[in-house]
């Protein structure tokens, strides 16, 4: 379509649009002065001035329109009056375009002048450097966007992980910018799954925990992702556990400041939760603990739990939550504690069937290399390691040289026979 | 008249010439017992180690390769059931033998398993023999390896077993054991099982079975026979006792039969592959 093309058309639709209205209120004598009024009206400001929709509609319905850079300026009547702005006419947000023609180069569209707090917010935002318009990278193309209730939203719950993955994925402009590619862990995860295979509309999403507009660095306190702020921002879904954490040693922890105690993301990860049964948790959870409680970790480690553990498949053997809980952490001078000498035989019983008194004397942190903590179990060690060595060191020796000794006299004896192998 | 011996047993295809002499050494149920030993303790060290050395890098593999963790812990306790029933079978031999039917030699004696002076002697003298510093002793039934090999499999099977079923059946065990010996059970089943492994896996097969006199295998464990020529050589006392006290007739046997030595070769192969496949991922993972 040739420029003279266009402004034939254009002006066709200014005047030949409102002529055709003009001549059916010309049939009815009770509008015949409004009509007379209007006319003259139009007559005088129609040609220089644009505000309807359809004004626009008549170049830019052109499904092959581009600027001189080449993007699309195309737009779709129908889907835009289907959407949430279907109301407004286009210069309400294309506020310098005044009449037609309009420039070549017009501003860009600038949603704050509605939207005034999430523009306030997301300029003050790790997102308020973005190159690309910042509204419509998350809200989609602008004259198609959706309440967030509606499932053809760009941000509807079950759209959300799928619109922040355009860029938080593998090779996508986060990866370019340094950070890590979240999107693939968070469909993998407990969250991910009850929301694409389950449309659970409950179900965590990225702005559930990370806020939409005014999305702070996890740095930041004021962060709903900063460490301190997590038992609260999970706890928004997760309110029970919130509670049994914050009555715990690591709530009690973080809320006097001390941010090496461990929140809900330090044992179960930001993205790539797992249901905590799964062996792939079970299997995980325990170096996690481990990070902080190293001497506990070792000690574990030469346990049958654990040597039964790490081999996978048996899942069932204890991990560090089945004896000291998960949540709800105490010390085991607390009787709350699972592991306060009052609870053990309830503790250790529930997989140990038929546990005693006698039965829960058992270390399950035991040292054999600690003379002062656990004698009986040096000693032990000590004895076994001992004779393991003597009696393989004799052997060895004893064998090494009969092994010469009877080769020798082999050979001596074979070649005095006059050598049975010559 | 080799012409008629091959005619009267025609059907005996034998390696050796038919004029050699075989012996009998082990009875049918102590060769029996020797294969459920070796087997159930291969797969006991097989099913043990990759719990012993959980940390290693084949340990999870060799968990997967039978099924998984549960797999690998009901062949290590199915394993020891069947262990626990030929030492039981043993200790009734004993007692029947020694006891009941007041045998001569079982508990004391040249063909006795308990250690005597002459055991100390043979000590001393066969290592001052390595160094070339006198005659080589001369044996009775039960050299002094010999007797320290059962022993300690004899100890190892009550140290291991017993911690083994403690740990097993830990409630029970704690009505009458304190909460710690849970923690020492383990210890001792691990380290006891470490030493029986390093121990058979390289000095009872070398002893037995890959030094000169008997290389590449000692066949009498499978066969229970043995040459003439070999018995002299290798226990020239009980020999020359046994054909002092004319007994060297009674103990004849058949030589054994071409397809068995050949299957039972294949059988010890195995087990001494195995066994050294095993000893050479205990050490990588004890050197770790």
């Amino acid at each position: 379509m040739t420029r003279a093309e266009r402004i034939a058309a254009c002006f066709l639709a200014i005047v030949a649009g409102p002529a055709a209205w003009l001549s059916d209120l010309f049939r009815s004598s009770r509008h015949f002065r409004l009509a007379v009024s209007l006319a003259v009206l139009a007559l005088f400001l129609i040609p220089s001035s644009v505000s309807a929709q359809s004004d626009c509609l008549a170049c830019h319905a052109d499904k092959t329109m581009q600027d001189s850079s080449g993007h699309s300026i195309s737009v779709d009547g129908d889907k835009f009056s289907a959407s949430i702005h279907g109301s407004l006419q286009c210069n309400n947000c294309h506020a310098d375009i005044k009449e037609y023609p309009h420039p070549d180069h017009i501003a860009k569209v600038d949603c704050k002048t509605c939207h005034a707090d999430e523009g306030q917010k997301l300029s003050t935002s790790v997102h308020s450097s973005s190159k690309e318009h910042p509204c419509t990278s998350c809200h989609g193309s602008a004259h198609e966007i959706y309440p967030k209730t509606d499932s053809r939203s760009a941000v509807y719950p079950l759209n959300i992980p799928r619109t922040c993955g355009q860029c938080h994925s593998d090779g996508a402009m986060a990866t370019k910018k340094g950070l890590p590619s979240v999107y693939p862990h968070y469909m993998d995860s407990i969250h991910g799954n009850a929301l694409s295979k389950e449309g659970l509309l409950v179900a965590a999403n990225c702005q559930s925990c990370h806020g939409s507009h005014g999305i702070l660095s996890s740095k930041d306190p004021r962060s709903h992702t900063f460490k301190a702020n997590i038992p609260k921002t999970c706890g928004t879904c997760h309110a029970k556990i919130n509670d049994d954490y914050q009555g715990g040693s690591h709530g009690h922890g973080i809320a006097k400041g001390d941010l090496k105690a461990p929140v809900c993301t330090d044992c179960h990860t930001a993205h790539a939760i797992l249901q905590p049964t799964e062996s792939a948790f079970r299997m995980q959870s325990t170096p996690i603990c481990g990070s902080c409680h190293k001497d506990k970790l070792s000690t574990y480690h030469d346990t049958f739990h654990s040597q039964l553990g790490l081999l996978g498949g048996y899942v069932e053997t204890a991990r560090c939550w089945d004896c000291h809980g998960a949540h709800e952490i105490y010390p085991a001078s607390d009787p709350r504690s699972p592991i306060h000498p009052a609870n053990l035989v309830v503790t250790c019983g529930k997989c140990h069937k038929g546990a005693n008194k006698s039965f829960v004397q058992y270390q399950p942190h035991a040292n054999a290399h600690d003379r002062r903590l656990n004698p009986a179990l040096y000693f032990i060690r000590l004895f076994m390691n001992l004779l393991l060595i003597s009696v393989l060191t004799f052997f060895v020796i004893h064998t090494v040289l009969w092994l010469i000794r009877s080769r020798f006299d082999q050979v001596r004896r074979n070649s005095g026979n006059g050598g049975d192998h010559a | 008249m080799p012409e008629l011996a091959q005619a009267v047993a025609p059907e005996v295809k034998t390696e050796a010439p038919a004029s050699e002499r075989f012996f009998v050494r082990f009875t049918r149920q102590q060769r029996y017992m020797h294969a459920v030993l070796f087997t159930t303790f291969l797969g006991l060290a097989g099913t043990g180690l990759p719990l012993r050395f959980s940390d290693s890098i084949w340990a999870r593999g060799m968990a997967g390769a039978v099924g998984g963790f549960g797999a690998i812990l009901f062949f290590h306790k199915f394993c020891a059931i069947a262990l626990t029933v030929a030492f039981l079978i043993h200790v009734k031999e004993i007692v029947t033998r020694g006891i009941y039917r007041r045998e001569k030699g079982i508990f004391w004696g040249a063909t006795s398993m308990v250690a005597n002076w002459k055991d100390a002697k043979d000590l001393f003298a066969h290592m001052r023999w390595f160094l070339g510093l006198g005659p080589k002793p001369q044996f009775e039934r039960y050299a002094y390896w010999e007797k320290f090999d059962y022993w300690a499999v004899f100890w190892g099977m009550i140290v291991i077993g017993f911690s083994g079923y403690a740990m097993w059946f830990a409630p029970f065990f704690a009505r009458f054991l304190p909460g710690w010996a849970l923690n020492a059970a383990l210890v001792i089943h691990s380290e006891e099982g470490l030493l029986a492994i390093l121990f058979i896996f390289s000095i009872h097969f070398v002893n037995t079975h890959l030094r000169p006199d008997s290389f590449p295998m000692d066949m009498v464990i499978f066969t229970g026979v043995e040459s003439e020529k070999e018995f002299e050589h290798k226990r020239p006392q009980e020999y020359a006792r046994m054909a002092r006290e004319g007994k060297l007739e009674a103990r004849l046997g058949q030589a054994p039969a071409a397809w068995f030595v050949r299957f039972a070769r294949i059988v010890g192969f195995t087990a001494i592959f195995i066994g050294v496949t095993l000893l050479i991922l205990t050490l990588t993972a004890y050197f770790d």
